[in-house]
């Protein structure tokens, strides 16, 4: 597309991050889960794999799923600051996926996280992924945090004792609608970073080029009987 | 001489997150399930009585009541309806006091339905709720917790037997290669121990929940029900039903003492041993005789522990021989056919009626395929209350 001189007023600034060196994981069904950041041109099966839980109100996916939807369109066409995609991949195909974004160099605003295969703490393992770039590679101090569904507070609030400055409100107000905000700080995350956060690295050449191309799941445990 | 009780028809939910619906109606679904599988649903006002076994809809759902709201879902009035609680073994306690009705000549048929909804709570509240069935003053005031005391049972049984924690997570992929092919199991997953145990991430994929204790060593918090239609077999009513009938062959109970720090020796479970015992004398069989059995692996280490006090091992030695395979569906006395508390889940109140409902599966030779006991004859169940200290069994037998 042509970078003119409205789309550069449309664009925000943007500043360069640290690239989040992938990983793999062993599941505990012993499959292979390679974290790594997600690239641009990857955006059709990112938006492929997220559609068609936007009609599932259980759990909240679909507010989940718009939302999330919305955040890889607005990374993919440059509406959104510093924002970056982490995916999970099994032999390529999507397990789960996380959205962020680096606001500066003491802060971090996290999206959404979102699980496609249940059971396997997919999603609690992308979730800590999502911490380690924050805070481990991109050195911010602490990332705001909100839940949308009453098993994101579970996972993330309750299990990481989460420190909740809601009355701090309006000074402290995620991006996400001012609903009540929590944070990790750089001390809880010293405390809980062995035990919620895995991974071996470097990641072995054959397993990188297992999620070299991302394929959208063609099953998804939320919709029974989905067909693609 | 006291009529034969059989079982003519069960039902199951999947178990995992039910905590969008209503307890009741988890309920209603399960014993209508129980029903239509007996051909019994158009006659149901004619079930003589009902137990429902729940353990805590009070503190979990902010409900009671919940057998007369279950017999309304299901219009099913006037028919008599009762609340079954003794903890996580409400669900026997209640299959006991159905077996108690019919043979005493008090019922012909009557309808057994457990469940319960754990999930509308965060796991730690779960966690704290369950607890209360602990003695208030010397344990649950103190912080002890059901994981807590798992955790303290597994650390004693290893110093004392040599069982290691990758022995538990035997156990897990046992349960969870039964489980994973369990239309209602709650995690219908398998899991390899070179990921759960051996591998590098190992700690944080299976990580430490009381240790020793992990979390592929600890049930999950699910929601679910399940129901049995128990009918005299001996009545002329026993020719209603679509189904042949499973005979309960043995139900009995025990206690020990409610305060675990009061035993002499806390590993030894007495209630169990002789919850055991009573019913394979009701049933005039010994351990030998039993083909398969489900037992109240809320912890993997309860597995291991139950299956000495029921005789089916010497104690210290029952994980030498899941080490062998001896306890997986193809060894000789296969456990948790299920997946078990930890892979089927464990709707507390529900638990005991599910194990029933499992062991009449495996019986009736209606268990998924490869997962069925090859040609079965008796199955012993055995749920477990609080820490050990109000424990039912039950044997069914092939008829």
């Amino acid at each position: 597309m042509a970078i003119d001189d409205m789309e550069k007023k449309l664009r925000p600034p943007e500043i360069v991050l640290k690239p989040y060196p992938p990983k793999v994981i062993t599941l505990a069904s012993g499959e292979k889960m390679v974290v790594r950041e997600a690239k641009r041109e990857e955006v059709g099966a990112l938006l492929g794999t997220v559609y068609p839980l936007i009609g599932v109100p259980s759990d909240y996916y679909d507010i989940v799923a718009v939302r999330m939807y919305s955040e890889i369109l607005g990374w993919y066409r440059y509406r959104v600051a510093n924002e970056f995609v982490l995916v999970g991949a099994i032999n390529g195909v999507i397990a789960g996926i996380v959205t962020s974004r680096h606001v500066h160099a003491g802060l971090g605003m996290s999206l959404h996280t979102m699980t496609i295969k249940r059971g396997l703490r997919v999603g609690a393992q992308l979730f800590a992924a999502k911490m380690e770039h924050h805070i481990d590679i991109l050195g911010e101090d602490e990332v705001w945090i909100v839940a949308e569904s009453p098993n994101g507070f579970k996972r993330w609030m309750i299990e990481y004792q989460l420190e909740d400055r809601s009355s701090q409100f309006p000074e402290v107000r995620h991006e996400l609608g001012g609903v009540p905000t929590f944070v990790l700080t750089r001390k809880l995350w010293n405390a809980v970073r062995d035990i919620k956060c895995t991974g071996t690295r470097p990641v072995s050449d054959a397993d990188l080029k297992s999620a070299e191309k991302l394929i959208m799941p063609t099953e998804y445990p939320q919709l029974p009987g989905f067909k693609r | 001489m006291a009529p034969r009780v059989g079982i003519v028809g069960i039902g199951h939910t999947r178990f995992g997150n039910s905590s969008e619906y209503d307890l009741a109606d988890v309920l209603a679904y399960a014993a209508t399930d129980a029903l239509q599988d007996a051909g019994f649903l158009e006659h149901r006002k004619e079930v003589d009585q009902v137990f429902v076994a729940n353990m805590a809809s009070g503190l979990f759902c902010h409900q009671s009541a919940v057998a007369s709201s279950m017999v309304s879902r299901l219009d099913m009035e006037p028919v008599p309806a009762e609340l079954v609680e003794n903890g996580p073994a409400s669900g026997a306690s209640a299959v006991k006091l159905g077996y108690m009705a019919v043979a005493s000549g008090l019922a012909d048929v009557v309808l057994v339905v457990g469940g319960e909804i754990m999930r509308k709570v965060s796991g730690w509240n779960a966690t704290d709720i369950v607890s209360t069935m602990l003695d208030t003053e010397t344990e649950y005031n103190m912080g002890l917790t059901l994981p807590g005391f798992g955790g303290m049972f597994t650390r004693l049984y290893m110093e004392k037997y040599g069982l290691t924690e990758r022995d538990l997570a035997l156990l897990a992929v046992k349960n969870h290669d039964n489980g994973a092919k369990n239309k209602y199991a709650h995690i219908q997953a398998p899991c390899k121990i070179e990921a759960i145990a051996d591998g590098p991430e190992a700690d944080v994929v299976n990580n430490y929940i009381a240790e020793p204790l992990r979390m592929y060593s600890t049930c999950p918090v699910s929601d679910g029900a399940a129901a049995l239609l128990l009918v005299n077999m001996d009545s002329p009513k026993a020719k209603l039903f679509a189904r042949k009938p499973v005979r309960i062959a043995g139900v009995a109970s025990a206690t020990d003492t409610h305060c675990v720090h009061n035993r002499a020796d806390p590993l030894q479970l007495n209630a169990v041993r002789i919850a055991g015992e009573k019913a394979y004398k009701m049933a005039g069989l010994t351990p030998k005789d039993i083909s398969f059995a489900e037992l109240h692996d809320a912890f993997s280490i309860l597995e291991l522990a139950i299956s000495e006090e029921v005789g089916f091992f010497e104690r210290g030695k029952s994980y030498l021989a899941v080490r062998k395979g001896e306890t997986a569906i193809d060894g000789r006395l296969p456990i948790n056919t299920s997946g078990g508390l930890k892979s089927k889940g464990h709707p507390v109140g529900g638990t005991g009626v599910s194990q029933v409902v499992e062991l009449v599966r495996q019986l009736r030779g209606e268990a998924e395929p490869g997962r069925q006991v090859k040609d079965p004859k008796y199955g012993l169940s055995v749920n477990f209350g609080g820490f050990g200290n109000n424990v039912v069994a039950v044997i069914c037998a092939k008829e």
